[in-house]
């Protein structure tokens, strides 16, 4: 497979997502949840749990964590793995933000 | 001279005559005096000064010749043309020359713009009124100042660090000062919630009047400003009006030249524009996606200019990072780098709630990323020197946040670390309380709980962030007779109780989570999902009518108003009052479910109808319609009133003694919408039999011949148990009365998240049925407040929803459905 890193697409700006807050962006494979943190950081991670596929984008954001609304898994926002004694990770994807607009990298979210 | 050179001059033509071109030409004389003839054209008729010591000047603090950065004695001495009030108005590049206002031309053989930033004015109406000035250059101080000696009010526009350093200027001069900004917190770009909290309340120490979330619509006034009107409908009177909501690079006459500008005038890594012969450096440039607002970077700038105009090689200019200070004399602030927000492991925090101290170092694989103080700065350039130099600090981790002068020390294990303080040293800052006076109260009046401690000595009464040393202290001196072992503080953010934050919220007066958190010691900066909900409800319930509620400190059941399912659907549960439905409402029901395709229709324990498996997109539609047919929200997923349970009391029974239906339908009425710390469910029974089961609810009443029996704690959930009698009331008001009194008892005493019954357990049956049945004014004042939190609350969620509030919760942010390359090959 060719890995190309030029699919940035604007999938909307930072403010349409609350501070501590999440939104979801949906793609022909999959459902992406988009992160805001109180400091305007961005993250995406696949919008399943990996404990069992509860959103993440429902959940209570802290810092540069998210905690599941199902049963409370604590999932990082860098790079979508479990803390503490639960393993798991949700896949994560690129995303960027400039001039106050959030980009995800269609060429790695749209591949398998 | 030995550095002459035998070639002839060339000719540098400069636009602009600001801090920039000020630093580049002091660099170049250094290292080439002789290259090049200099011409200066500026639009500002004086000569270079310290632009940031514009706010000391407006202030008072400083004159102008106290600024003034290069005298005329200066460019004589370099031999500069100055054009000073000469403004260039356009660029050949073809010719290479310059034109200026009046029509002279000049040629050039190498040209830097450095024309700095534009403030952005906000195109509301009346901006260009007589008395709305920018706060920018020289002029717009002497404006300023001008307008103060006639008094009055000046207003304000931004609250980020211009904003709020003319407030304070202004202030200062005497004007009636306000400030209004945009979003909830000061300077939200370079500070957290948490500083900025602390800021606002130094700024309105100083008379300041703040509003923030507060957006201007209007400037009114008919030949000079005379207010500002907000889009909420407010109006604040002004004579002057100050618009500092931002700038924007200034590259107006770059552009029309051809020459490539994005946001700002693009420069590479040599601060060369796409024309070879054209430079540009300052606040006008953009440099790597990146413009700059601040004097730093700009002198870095200039130092790679000035060498590849004097002909060095010199590695590029790289981009800078910045760090900002607030120059409002005293107010201690200082911010830099990326603080990234509240994750334990990455971030250390320090809170002094008495000195007024917020230091937060943001951490990244143990290298410093960012860095906020408020109130000592005194190590801001240490952590901001660190940062730059992307240092590993994991030696000094456990003593960083205590500044430089503390690094070196061997970290101690708590217990042993207060043991082993001398008597005088003071523990408790609020209340000014040694460690001896602590110990020697222990051993001498045989206390063996904080509690007891607090109440003897005042140690940690105040703001409760020595709790663990105080209790320390307590396990030091006691050892194994210490009793307080099963103290449990909030969560790991705190050493607190919930009890002991509930608390202080009230007798400190503390209305928002960022006061909560600087007050009381909050070890994290923005919380963790225990802390937060039971934050947000200590303060609702504390402060109804005042506080706004945080969504984002919310379950998703109460962000959406529905219950979220385990396959991530929610299911709805509309309120049926009583018990009781109508035939048209059951219509209603199943056109829902058939419209949305619910799956599952099912009725709960509680007497109601639960919608199963509505998707979370439908929501707002699926409310809409239930609305529409007179159906509101039985918040069936809150930590609130969820239903009263009913049997049919005597309009059908042949045992009945009372009403028992139409009482469930006004408690339900009273009750409903109020938020408690968890969910709540009633039951109303017509006669001892009990059909409804009100003897496992959090309240149950029973009606007997003589009047209503009320009950109180019971369950049936995880743990069954049966109620209490609380006591016997004769009337129906009475009922109502003594209910609504209970559970504005409950509300303000129970911890987040424990259930009625854990609560009377915990409080004591006796001590509630004093408050209620015997304290005839205490209740009555109980009720008042609980009716005055419902005229807050009460309104019908789905409602708001429907008509579009917090839409975001329901909408994806976008839906992409793109042919990739790789699904085309
Ligand atoms: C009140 C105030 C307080 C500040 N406080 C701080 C602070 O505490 N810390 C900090 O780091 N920074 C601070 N700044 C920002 C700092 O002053 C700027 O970053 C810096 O001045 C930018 O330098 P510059 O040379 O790019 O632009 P400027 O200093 O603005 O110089 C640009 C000059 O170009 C002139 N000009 C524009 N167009 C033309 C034209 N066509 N022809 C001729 N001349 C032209 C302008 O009149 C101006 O004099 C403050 C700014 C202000 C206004
Ligand atoms: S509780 Fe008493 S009044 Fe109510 S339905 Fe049962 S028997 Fe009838
Ligand atoms: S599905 Fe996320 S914690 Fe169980």
């Amino acid at each position: 497979m060719k890995q190309s890193n030029d699919f940035w697409f604007d999938v909307g700006p930072l403010h349409a997502i609350p501070p501590r807050g999440a939104r979801t962006v949906k793609t022909p494979r999959r459902e992406i949840a988009v992160f805001r943190t109180a400091s305007d950081e961005v993250f995406a991670l696949e919008n399943r749990c990996p404990h069992k596929g509860g959103p993440l984008s429902d959940g209570i954001v802290h810092g540069r964590k998210v905690a599941c609304p199902l049963h409370n898994w604590i999932i990082n926002l860098d790079d979508g793995k479990a803390t503490g004694a639960d393993s798991g990770c949700a896949r994560s994807f690129p995303v960027k933000l400039e001039n106050g607009r959030i980009y995800l990298d269609m060429s790695v979210a749209a591949a398998p | 001279m030995e550095h002459r050179s035998t070639a002839p001059r060339q000719k540098l033509v400069v636009l602009g005559n600001g801090m920039a071109a000020g630093r580049v030409l002091e660099e170049l004389f250094e290292r080439a005096p002789e290259r090049y003839d200099v011409t200066i054209f500026g639009a500002e008729p004086r000569v270079n000064y310290d632009r940031i010591m514009l706010s000391p000047v407006l202030a008072g603090d400083k004159q102008f010749d106290d600024i003034v950065v290069h005298d005329d004695a200066w460019y004589a001495r370099h031999n500069i043309d100055l054009r000073k009030g000469e403004p260039v108005v356009a660029i050949d590049r073809a010719a290479r020359t310059v034109r200026t206002e009046t029509g002279a031309i000049h040629p050039y053989d190498a040209l830097i713009i450095a024309t700095g930033s534009r403030p952005i004015l906000i195109p509301v109406p009346g901006a260009e009124l007589p008395g709305v000035v920018t706060f920018r250059d020289l002029d717009d101080v002497d404006a300023m100042l001008t307008a103060a000696r006639k008094g009055g009010n000046a207003v304000v526009i931004g609250g980020g660090l211009l904003g709020l350093e003319a407030a304070a200027g202004l202030a200062a001069n005497g004007m009636k000062t306000s400030v209004v900004h945009l979003m909830p917190t000061l300077m939200e770009r370079q500070l957290d919630p948490n500083a900025a909290y602390l800021l606002q309340k130094a700024i309105e120490q100083r008379g300041i009047e703040i509003l923030t979330g507060a957006n201007t619509s209007a400037i009114l006034g008919s030949d000079k400003v005379e207010a500002v009107r907000l889009d909420d409908g407010r109006t604040l009177p002004a004579d002057l009006v100050v618009m500092a909501v931002g700038i924007r690079p200034n590259a107006i006459l770059a552009k029309e030249a051809g020459l490539e500008v994005k946001r700002g005038l693009v420069v590479d890594d040599f601060l060369r524009t796409s024309d070879d012969n054209i430079f540009a450096v300052g606040e006008c440039v953009e440099h790597r996606g990146q413009c700059y607002g601040l004097v730093a970077p700009l002198y870095e700038m200039a130092r790679t200019l000035a060498a590849t105009l004097a002909g060095e090689q010199v590695p590029g200019y790289a981009g800078s990072v910045t760090s900002t200070k607030l120059k409002v004399t005293g107010v201690d602030l200082f911010s830099a780098g990326n603080f990234a927000e509240g994750d334990e492991n990455d971030e250390i925090v320090l809170r002094d709630p008495r000195r007024g101290v917020y230091k937060r170092i943001v951490l990244q694989d143990n290298r410093v990323i960012g860095a906020v103080l408020y109130g000592d700065t005194a190590d801001g350039a240490w952590y901001f020197d660190l940062l730059k130099k992307n240092a590993d600090i994991t030696a000094m981790r456990d003593t960083l946040i205590s500044g430089q002068a503390y690094q070196g020390g061997v970290p101690l294990d708590p217990i042993a670390a207060v043991a082993g303080l001398s008597d005088d040293v003071e523990i408790c800052g609020c209340n000014g309380v040694c460690k001896g006076t602590i110990t020697q109260a222990i051993t001498a009046k045989g206390l063996t709980t904080l509690d007891e401690l607090r109440a003897q000595t005042k140690a940690s009464a105040s703001c409760g962030q020595c709790t663990s040393k105080v209790e320390a202290l307590l396990v030091a001196t006691l050892g194994d007779k210490y009793a307080g072992g099963a103290r449990k503080p909030m969560c790991k953010c705190v050493d607190l109780t919930h009890e002991e934050v509930r608390g202080f919220i009230v007798s400190k007066e503390l209305k928002s989570v960022p006061a909560v958190m600087q007050e009381l010691g909050w070890k994290t900066s923005c919380g963790c999902p225990s802390c937060r909900p039971a934050l947000n409800y200590y303060l609702l319930c504390a402060w109804p009518g005042e506080y706004r509620d945080d969504a984002q400190s919310r379950f998703i059941n109460e962000r959406v108003h529905a219950n979220i399912q385990k396959d991530g659907t929610f299911s709805v549960v509309p309120r049926m009052w009583g018990g009781l439905t109508t035939p048209n409402e059951l219509r209603a029901i199943a056109d829902v479910a058939d419209r949305f395709k619910i799956p599952t229709v099912k009725v709960t324990g509680g007497q109601r109808i639960d919608l199963l498996g509505v998707r979370k997109e439908d929501l707002p539609a699926v409310w809409a319609q239930l609305n529409a047919a007179g159906l509101v929200s039985g918040q069936a997923y809150a930590k609130s009133l969820r239903t009263v349970k009913t049997c049919v009391g005597t309009d059908w029974c042949r045992f009945g003694t009372q009403d028992s239906t139409g009482l469930g339908v006004k408690l339900e009425r009273l009750l409903c919408g109020s938020w408690t710390p968890a969910k709540v469910k009633l039951a109303v029974s017509g006669c001892p039999r009990n059909c409804a089961e009100a003897t496992v609810k959090d309240i149950g009443i029973i009606c007997v011949e003589s009047g209503y029996d009320i009950h109180i704690a019971g369950a049936a959930g995880l743990h069954v148990r049966a109620t209490d009698l609380l006591g016997h009331v004769d009337t129906e008001e009475e009922a109502l009365e003594y209910v609504a009194a209970t559970m504005q008892l409950y509300r303000e005493q129970a911890g987040y998240l424990e259930r009625v019954w854990k609560w009377v357990e915990k409080v004591g049956l006796d001590k509630v049925r004093a408050a209620i049945m015997d304290d005839h004014e205490g209740r009555r004042a109980l009720f008042d407040r609980f009716q005055q939190s419902q005229r807050a609350v009460r309104k019908d969620p789905w409602a708001e929803r429907a008509a579009g509030r917090e839409l975001h919760e329901f909408m994806p942010l976008a839906e992409l459905n793109l042919i990739m390359p790789a699904a085309a090959e």
